[in-house]
């Protein structure tokens, strides 16, 4: 047995190892691309590309006029969208398609999933000379349509495409948070909003809502719901909470830092006010702008991007007709420690080229791509919502000019909301920043929300939110997302290693008696067998 | 001495079983139904369909012979996920949670229990469509009669993703949907509604999820008779 069980070890460890020296998504290899001197139109092509959608109709169509457009100044080259309902899943399908090198040609993506397509070697295009190529590169003599050049795209967002020493994306829509703010409750409950939302602020206020009749209903509402501070993005939040004070979350090199005291001291102050019901998440509860939306929520933090869908008159609205309430909405900035330098992160999605065996694919590719940048697409998606364009030149155009001055002209294109939301952006960009990015930096990002998640959860499961607490969670958080080099990880071994269940106990002690049973059985069969043939050999 | 030894041996096994069953307290669905949100709760139930699996995860539709959960995101292995078909028993150990007024069990984990097979068979509530009495059934598979439906939208416009149909009773408007990772393009149900039109009247059958209100992930429609 102990044979066979050396042997299957032994068998296994080479099995990891010829995993390991394969690449860790068994990736196709492939030689790095270089642009080719010229694109061949006698030939045609057919590429696929992958975005995200969830219901919003207006940019699917959008989408689908893009490419028309493109088909009609490159009748050669057919695209093929496919539409996912999140990037969680674009991303997972990714991975799984380097695999069998069946990647799509263009992606919507960001620069975190980015970083982990590249286990693959090559398998993401490097665009840094295409960037600035004068014929087939950024706005290239030989572009049969008019695309930015790399000077005429924000150089902050083109920025947060550069990793490993490369350009592995162009940028494609860009947003930050904002709080969507229940104004008409803020003063109800007697506060005044600050120029710029501070945490103790809302904090503050969002305790005062909490505050019921002896029938158990919300003073400030009147009904039985009330979440007074909602966040969607958790991962943002801890994220934002940490760089606003300076606090450690991670290296660019990918040494992990989240792991400290400032972190320890944020979720058990989050924890505090969970436990008044001042506070929960988009994945414990749902929707922060439902619950805004029906007078259930005064701070409601989520993406610029999702501005069409905050306030009593939005044109888009997820709850039943008699369950919206009407108040005045505010858009702001998120809440800060230090409102003198307001910290946001920049987010939105990038776009980025897989490579094939086919140079000529690929130019195909970059064809489309920079077509996603000029001014038509990127006006026409950024006011979808409250995105801003990535390129100076839709930015400061006439249209998209004329269309930020026509600011609440009416509830549907020029949703004040909606603007308001850009514009806080468009007033920010020197605020906002983005994490590092490296292989990892996607789990990490995971984790940094799941630890409010869990912590929200645990008070709301009558566990005691403590230091003891925090470490377990640091603990679990390691283990989960493989956050440690190897020799740190033996952290979770430590974590299995604790006290054990009594009931297991109990069991172990059970099965050690009656295994001491069995044995002490055997001994005295053997002892009477022996004393019996003894007492035979002597007869 | 045997008999001593073996007594010994009853003695521990049965102490061991105490021991084990002592941590289990199955609810029953009256139980599972009064505990609060955010409480722990154990089941046994009976799969009646999942979601498609992954990355781990399954979302599954169970019951009982009393009521049924909707078990959402359940840790699983894809090894596992192959053996949850329709009737299967399992033990279920999670927290009760409300989502958009969807009362599941979140974080949950499961094990393959020993017992007969159950399907339910789909409820009338054409009749209680329209009252507050609904959501007692929720989550429980219904068949809903004569329903004309308003209208049926693809999500992001073509067939692929999820449909959303609208129907009419008297004067009540209902969301339905057919959720795509649990009746998928490939299936009859999705293909069925390619074939009908606003104005057709029809006899609808699925679980009675909510979102809002309700939003019956539809399992099966037929033209009504």
């Amino acid at each position: 047995m102990m044979k066979h069980g050396r042997m299957a070890a032994l068998i296994s460890l080479l099995c990891i190892c010829c995993l390991l020296l394969s690449g860790c998504h068994g990736a196709n290899e492939q030689s790095a691309f270089h642009l080719p001197g010229h694109f061949d139109e006698s030939r045609t092509y057919e590429i696929t590309f992958w975005t995200k959608n969830d219901t919003n109709m207006t940019q699917v169509e959008i989408y689908n006029n893009t490419i028309a457009e493109f088909e009609k100044i490159y009748p050669n080259i057919k695209v093929n969208m496919r539409l996912y309902t999140d990037y969680g899943r674009i991303y997972s399908d990714v991975l799984t398609n380097i695999s069998t090198g069946t990647t799509p040609n263009v992606c919507i993506t960001y620069p975190d999933h980015i970083a982990t397509y590249l286990t693959g070697q090559n398998s993401v295009v490097a665009l840094d000379e295409m960037l600035t190529d004068e014929k087939w590169g950024l706005g290239g003599s030989q572009i049969k349509f008019d695309a930015p050049t790399r000077d005429e795209i924000v150089p902050q967002f083109l920025s947060e495409c550069e990793f490993n020493g490369h350009t592995y994306a162009l940028p494609y829509m860009r947003s930050t948070e904002a709080c969507y703010v229940n104004k008409t409750f803020v003063e109800k409950l007697g506060f005044t909003l600050p120029e710029t939302l501070t945490w103790d602020f809302v904090w503050e206020v969002a305790d005062a809502a909490t505050a019921k009749d002896e029938n158990g209903n919300y003073l400030v509402n009147g009904q039985k719901t009330m979440i007074p501070f909602l966040y969607k993005s958790t991962d943002n939040m801890m994220i934002q909470m940490l760089r606003q004070k300076e606090a450690g979350y991670s290296t660019a090199a990918g040494d992990i830092l989240i792991f400290n005291d400032t972190t320890r001291g944020l979720l058990k102050n989050i924890a505090e006010h969970v436990k008044l019901g001042a506070f929960s998440t988009f994945k414990i509860s749902s929707y922060p702008a439902n619950f805004l939306n029906a007078g259930q929520c005064i701070f409601a933090v989520d993406s610029t991007a999702g501005a069409t869908w905050m306030g009593s008159d939005a044109p888009l609205i997820d709850i039943p007709e008699d369950q919206l309430v009407e108040f005045e909405t505010v858009v702001m900035e998120i809440p800060q420690f230090d409102p003198e330098n307001p910290r946001m992160i920049s987010q939105g999605p990038s776009v980025c080229i897989f490579n094939k065996e086919d140079p000529q694919e690929v130019m195909a590719s970059w064809l489309f791509t920079q077509f996603l940048l000029t001014n038509r697409v990127q006006i026409d998606y950024s006011c979808t919502e409250g995105y801003v364009p990535v390129t100076l030149k839709a930015q400061q155009s006439a249209e998209y000019q004329d269309y930020l001055a026509r600011e609440g002209e009416d509830n549907q294109h020029y949703y004040d909301i909606k603007l308001k939301a850009a514009k806080l952006l468009l007033n920010h960009v020197d605020d906002t920043f983005v994490t590092p990015v490296f292989n990892g930096s996607a789990s990490l990002r995971d984790a940094a929300g799941q630890m409010i998640e869990e912590v929200t959860k645990g008070i709301r499961r009558k566990k005691t939110v403590d230091d003891a607490f925090v470490d377990d969670l640091y603990k679990k958080m390691t283990s989960l997302y493989r956050l440690t080099p190897a020799e740190e990880g033996s952290q979770a071994v430590q974590q299995l290693s604790g006290p054990l269940p009594q009931t297991a106990v109990l069991l172990i002690v059970c099965l050690a008696a009656a295994w001491t049973g069995i044995v002490a059985y055997g001994i005295i069969r053997w002892l009477k067998d022996r004393k019996i043939a003894n007492s035979k050999k002597n007869d | 001495m045997k008999k001593i030894l073996a007594a010994l041996l009853i003695l521990v096994l049965a102490m061991t079983g105490m021991a084990l069953a002592e941590d289990v307290k199955v609810m029953t669905y009256a139980d599972y139904a009064a505990a609060a949100i955010d409480d722990e709760v154990v089941i046994e139930c009976y799969v009646q369909a999942h979601q498609s699996w992954w990355d781990n995860k399954i979302t599954v539709y169970a019951a009982d012979q009393d009521g049924a959960y909707f078990l959402y995101e359940m840790a699983c292995s894809e090894e596992d996920a192959a053996k949850l078909l329709p009737g299967t028993k399992i033990r279920v150990t999670g927290y009760k949670g409300e989502w958009a007024g969807e009362v599941e069990v979140m974080d949950a984990s499961f094990e393959f229990v020993e017992g007969e097979a159950y399907v339910a068979e789909a409820k009338d509530l054409t009749e209680v469509l329209a009252t507050e009495e609904l959501v007692n059934y929720q989550n429980q598979l219904a068949i809903f009669k004569g329903l004309t439906i308003e209208a049926i939208e693809y999500k992001n416009g073509e067939p692929g993703d999820d449909i959303y149909v609208t129907l009419k009773q008297g004067e009540g408007t209902y969301s339905f949907c057919v959720e795509r990772y649990l009746t998928g393009p490939d299936t009859e149900v999705y293909a069925a509604f390619a074939e009908l039109v606003p104005g057709d009247v029809v006899d609808i059958t699925g679980f009675v999820y909510w979102y809002n209100g309700v939003n019956t992930h539809i399992t099966a429609v037929a033209k009504a008779e």
